[in-house]
């Protein structure tokens, strides 16, 4: 008799590709992706092959083939209101869809969290983190905080070391995702090449554009029950392309910021007349006014108005 | 001779696989999961020794067998206990403890009788040179 290993024969021969995307739910979350998300081409392509990746690994697995875990630790990179952190939340949901991560949660943090404050604080805080992001996905926003170049003791150091070293030693338990805006990542990645070459996906957000930008507003109106009028739909375009040209434009995050304060303004338009009767269409339309009244209109949300 | 002590102490050793799923019931439970290591596992020892603090909102036990392994390679020659502390009110106690590591040279006690006008017996450890190999 020969001594070879034998082959498995708990190997299934055929696969229904459509049944295997939907019972891990990744026909429906891509969807939702392509659905809430606006633009975002290139990210949701990386997201999509990924998704696709993790799917036919998964399938592989069960026929029998040789399949090495992926490294699934990813950066995001991209300007301030891109999505990163939304990106990040559906990534979870994706891999624990897929059974990459066992738990599927998201721990989100900052340097602060991370780093301590004095000696022998730091190591203790970093792996407390590191263990409740286990089974999950471990988020850290603005990631080049953990360097300082300009402090030689400075105790990121020490925090970047450790994650590197989980990152490595238990890429099943945990995938790590950075995010921080574009430049400042790159050199951040340049001072730890440990980081670089430990990360496989590095994934860039687009800046959005007017009309994506348009869109979003009107959706984000549609969220909270609201809606433009057509002249207010047509103020609120030249407010964006306005608002691009100004400083401290961060993306989404601006017109968020924004539909918060028309939604101000028209409430105040409504109770400065206590003697009409409203209707629904009162309650729920964003009037011309309510837009134009922005201080973008008049010269920029840093000039000394004492416009709201 | 195999200490006793804690849940599953009657069974073999419990595996890193089984051993991952106890914590893993533990934090589906909402137990705190704490690791304590002692030289001295006398019965009426229940002071001992915390490797860090107890472990709170953790998702996945993987975090704790990270711990472990560390305290492990630490104090892979003592007494090591996962215990699963359990805060909701009415309880307030600890739910489970089991012994996940044990020295080489298992510790031994023996029942001392001393006799006056009443019969005391103690529980006293046995010196590690008369303890049986």
């Amino acid at each position: 008799m020969l001594d070879v290993p034998q082959k498995t024969e708990t190997s299934e021969a055929a696969f229904d590709l459509r049944k295997e995307a939907e019972a891990a739910g990744i026909t429906e979350t891509l969807r939702e992706l392509d659905q809430e998300l606006i633009g975002l081409k290139p990210v949701k392509n990386r997201v999509r092959q990924i998704a696709s990746l993790l799917l036919i690994e998964r399938i592989r697995q069960r026929a029998g083939l040789v399949a090495a875990p992926p490294t699934l630790h990813m950066s995001f990179t991209g300007n301030p209101g891109t999505g990163k952190t939304t990106v990040a939340l559906r990534m979870a949901k994706i891999l624990h869809g897929l059974g990459f991560v066992r738990r599927g949660q998201v721990i989100s943090v900052t340097r602060d969290d991370l780093v301590g404050q004095y000696i022998g604080h730091t190591a203790p805080k970093t792996k407390e983190i590191l263990k409740k992001a286990m089974g999950g996905v471990l988020f850290i926003d603005e990631a080049y905080y953990l360097h300082r170049p300009d402090n030689e003791r400075d105790y990121g150091q020490e925090a970047i070391e450790i994650l590197l070293q989980v990152m490595e030693n238990q890429r099943e338990d945990l995938v790590v995702i950075l995010a921080g805006y574009g430049e400042r990542m790159t050199n951040f990645f340049a001072s730890n090449p440990g980081f670089r070459s430990r990360i496989a996906h590095h994934i860039e957000f687009p800046d959005y554009s007017e009309q994506e930008l348009l869109f979003i507003a009107d959706l984000m109106l549609q969220e909270r029950g609201y809606r433009f009028s057509t002249a207010a739909r047509e103020a609120f375009e030249k407010y964006i392309a306005l608002r691009r040209t100004q400083p401290f434009f961060s993306n989404a995050r601006s017109i968020r910021n924004a539909v918060d304060r028309i939604r101000l303004r028209q409430a105040d338009r409504l109770v400065a007349d206590l003697d009409r009767m409203l209707g629904v269409a009162d309650l729920e339309t964003i009037d011309s006014s309510d837009v134009l009244a922005s201080r973008v209109f008049s010269g920029g949300s840093d000039a000394r108005s004492a416009k709201p | 001779m195999k200490l006793t002590q804690g849940c599953f102490s009657f069974l073999p050793d419990l595996t890193d696989d089984q051993i991952y799923k106890q914590v893993q019931y533990c934090l589906a439970n909402g137990w705190a999961v704490n690791i304590e290591f002692t030289d001295d596992p006398h019965p009426r020892n229940t002071y001992w020794e915390m490797w860090g603090l107890p472990m709170f909102d953790l998702a996945d036990a993987a975090g704790v067998m990270m711990e472990l392994a560390e305290c492990r390679r630490v104090y892979g020659d003592r007494y090591i206990r996962i215990s699963g502390f359990d805060s909701s009110h009415g309880w307030e106690s600890v739910r489970i403890s089991f012994l996940v590591n044990r020295p080489k040279q298992e510790a031994e006690f023996e029942l001392v009788r001393q006799e006056g006008r009443a019969i005391r017996y103690t529980t006293v450890r046995k010196p590690v040179e008369h303890a049986s190999a």
